[in-house]
């Protein structure tokens, strides 16, 4: 131990049988890291931390530079239009607005935008109570030697690839639908009233490429986002006042839909958010299984297009276009996908902080 | 729902019982309404592959009369590289600056508020969108082309909000007694850091980034926007197309060459069994520290009294080992 007492200067630097260190390069360098590593840290960890805000500043300013053309020429028309056309691709150029582009070339994205909001509707009415339920059968009535195996089932389903998916959904489930699933469907709704939701259901029901396949497809490929939330949500739950609306005689069902649901409700409607916006944006999946049309499907069977399937798809007929308009449609098309899918993540994050109070008294609903 | 304050008459009892039953029926119907479309994903994969299957489609390159998919493998694999650099890199230091810089604000909340919202809007961003964005900035305006660096950078920033999240909540677990003892012991924040924090979260990161790396590498539609295809590695950065496994599940299955399908399968089956090796190395990780964490605590519960130093044996704090 060194002298605590000493003065400086009456006990020397060093013991006298050892020779000064040197001062070697490796040691000075170390000696900098050292001293400058916590600033490091902060530094590096500042600049990360604001680089996905950059990327998406970035990205949605791209977009919109890459758009405004479109904007200009499209006008309203691209929200409520059904048309999409190319027009005359050897044809004169058509100056509008300053913009030029193909003549009797028209587009309206109202048949996309249609497209996926329908798919994306049916994949979260499929996906919710299938995911609750299992949540409910994973975590409440089984040992964990049998969940434990039925969850990682479900983590894989999550990571399958969604092409892979999606070749699934075009050479397997499609046909099989249509072949065992969707005439039984059709022929009920054929004795039902011919008015709106039922007549959707009717013949003729194809091949089994279309809009209640792709949603389907979709509701599997979210089921795992949403029943993994759920699950995590469930294991939460204190059980005190599971064991007490079970002492009071309450039956699982009673406890599940008063105590554990209400419990948790924030968490689910945030969980289930995350899988609308999976299903919003998913591109690969959708262009193998659901015709990519550009039409809105006349039933519920038939081919229709999303805003991403069509990114994806029209790509190839975009670049033929000489003028480069249709690839700033593209970029339009691109923003709007973008500003629903912003909107709806700020909607979860607005109905999570109203509805987000946790641990309130049982049955008022935390 | 009634709301039965008083003694009134709820529901009959056979309406209970039925509702009872019913809830049981869905519970379990769900689940296997669940597991049954994926093990039949999983069988179709594997039954569609297997009848074709050669082993040479490991190492053949992808010709025009069929080969194999050797490029194409290593091609996804050098993108999950490339991806587990960047993305890693910037998502583990993004979750550690919100996890343990981030300083709370005065109402006791963490701050960091908007670079949270911009992280989660980002990883709820549509793929395609960003692919759509790599193609207009870098493949076109940087004049990259479709190359390597362009896919590597659109798919980082797909996962990095991913890494940074569940970074941050690992880091979030671990106890603030460490940090508190590690600065009591007089260590530099960064080196308390690496040595304490980091080292008791790295199970959870690296759990974080592998399926970051099976999100990445199931990725089509960005790719396709971005790296093109090709059928061998590029030697280049840029300006070169580059291969990878899921554009041949894509557009080969419906070639008017047989050989073509068969590789479709094949490279959804080698698809597959990545995903699975990934999700099997993140189970052990994640077993292997529970076991340990388990191990403690029975440690600590167990009623074992410690034994007294008698008055002749000290302990001296100086002589005992140090932790490692």
């Amino acid at each position: 131990m060194t002298s605590v007492g000493g003065v400086a200067g009456d006990v020397p630097a060093t013991p006298p049988g050892r020779p000064a260190p040197r001062e070697s390069p490796f040691r000075r360098v170390a000696d900098m890291f050292r001293a400058n590593e916590e600033k490091g840290w902060r530094w590096s960890a500042r600049v990360a931390v604001l680089l996905p805000l950059v990327a998406l500043v970035f990205a949605i300013t791209v977009l919109a530079i890459k758009a405004w053309p479109a904007i200009r020429v499209n006008g309203w028309y691209f929200l409520y239009g059904k048309n999409w056309t190319y027009g005359h691709s050897y044809g004169a150029t058509v100056h509008t607005n300053g913009v030029a582009h193909a003549a009797g070339a028209q587009f309206g994205a109202w048949p996309l935008i249609l497209g996926t909001l329908q798919s994306s509707f049916i994949a979260i009415v499929v996906a919710v109570p299938l995911s609750i339920g299992a949540a409910f059968a994973l975590t409440e009535r089984m040992p964990s030697w049998v969940s434990r195996p039925l969850g990682f089932a479900i983590e894989i389903l999550a990571g399958i690839p969604s092409v892979v998916i999606g070749l699934w959904g075009l050479l397997t489930f499609g046909p099989w639908l249509a072949k065992h699933i969707y005439p039984t469907l059709a022929s009920i709704a054929s004795d039902l009233p011919n008015v709106w939701p039922f007549n959707y259901f009717r013949q003729p029901v194809g091949t089994g490429e279309g809009l209640l396949t792709a949603g389907l497809v979709l509701g599997m490929m979210i089921i795992p986002i949403i029943a993994s939330t759920t699950r995590e949500l469930f294991v939460q739950v204190p059980s005190l006042p599971k064991e007490g609306g079970e002492a009071l005689g309450m039956t699982h069902w009673e406890v599940a839909n008063r105590i554990t649901l209400p419990w948790v409700r924030s968490g689910i409607i945030g969980g289930t958010v995350l899988g609308l916006g999976r299903a919003l944006g998913e591109t690969i999946a959708v262009v193998l299984v659901g015709g990519a049309s550009l039409h809105i499907a006349p039933n519920i069977y038939q081919p229709f297009g999303t805003i991403a399937a069509t990114i994806l798809s029209q790509l190839d007929g975009a670049q033929a276009d000489g003028t480069g308009f249709a690839v700033a449609t593209l970029a339009e098309l691109a923003l709007v996908l973008a500003v629903i899918s912003v909107g709806v993540n700020l909607a979860a994050r607005f109905i999570i902080t109203r509805t987000g109070r946790t641990g309130g008294p049982v049955g008022t609903g935390a | 729902m009634t709301t039965n304050t008083s003694l009134a008459p709820g529901p009959s009892t056979r309406r209970r019982r039925v509702s009872s039953i019913g809830f049981r029926v869905f519970t379990y119907g769900s689940l296997i309404l669940i597991i049954a479309p994926a093990a039949w994903i999983l069988l179709g994969v594997l039954f569609r592959a297997l009848p074709h299957w050669r082993w040479s489609v490991l190492w053949t390159p992808l010709t025009a009369a069929g080969g194999g998919l050797r490029d194409q493998i290593i091609g996804t694999l050098l993108l999950m590289l490339g991806v587990l650099i960047l993305a890693g890199t910037i998502g583990v230091l993004a979750g550690i600056h919100l996890s343990e810089m981030a300083k709370l604000k005065k109402n006791g909340k963490p701050s960091g508020g908007l670079l949270r919202t911009g992280s989660d809007i980002l990883s709820g961003f549509p793929s395609i969108v960003l692919g759509y964005v790599g193609y207009a900035a870098l493949v076109l305006y940087f004049h990259w082309g479709f190359s390597y660096l362009a896919a590597v950078i659109v798919l980082s920033v797909m996962v990095v909000p991913y890494i940074a999240k569940t970074t941050e909540n690992s880091l979030r677990q671990v106890p603030t007694a460490y940090r508190e003892g590690a600065e009591a012991l007089g260590m530099s924040m960064g080196y308390s850091l690496r040595k304490v924090v980091l080292k008791t979260a790295l199970p959870g990161i690296v759990t974080g980034v592998l399926l970051a790396l099976a999100i990445a590498g199931g990725e089509t539609a960005p790719l396709i926007y971005t790296a093109n295809f090709a059928n061998t590695v590029p030697h280049s950065l840029t300006h070169a197309s580059f291969p990878y496994l899921t554009y041949v599940v894509f557009s080969f299955y419906d070639s008017s060459q047989v050989q073509y399908h068969y590789l479709a399968y094949d490279a959804a089956l080698i698809l597959v069994v990545m995903v699975l090796i990934l999700l099997v190395a993140t189970r052990v990780i994640v077993a292997r520290t529970q076991r340990h964490a388990e191990g403690a605590r029975t440690r600590t519960r167990s009623p074992r009294k410690p034994p007294k130093p008698g008055p002749d044996e000290a302990v001296d704090l100086v002589d005992l080992p140090l932790p490692r």
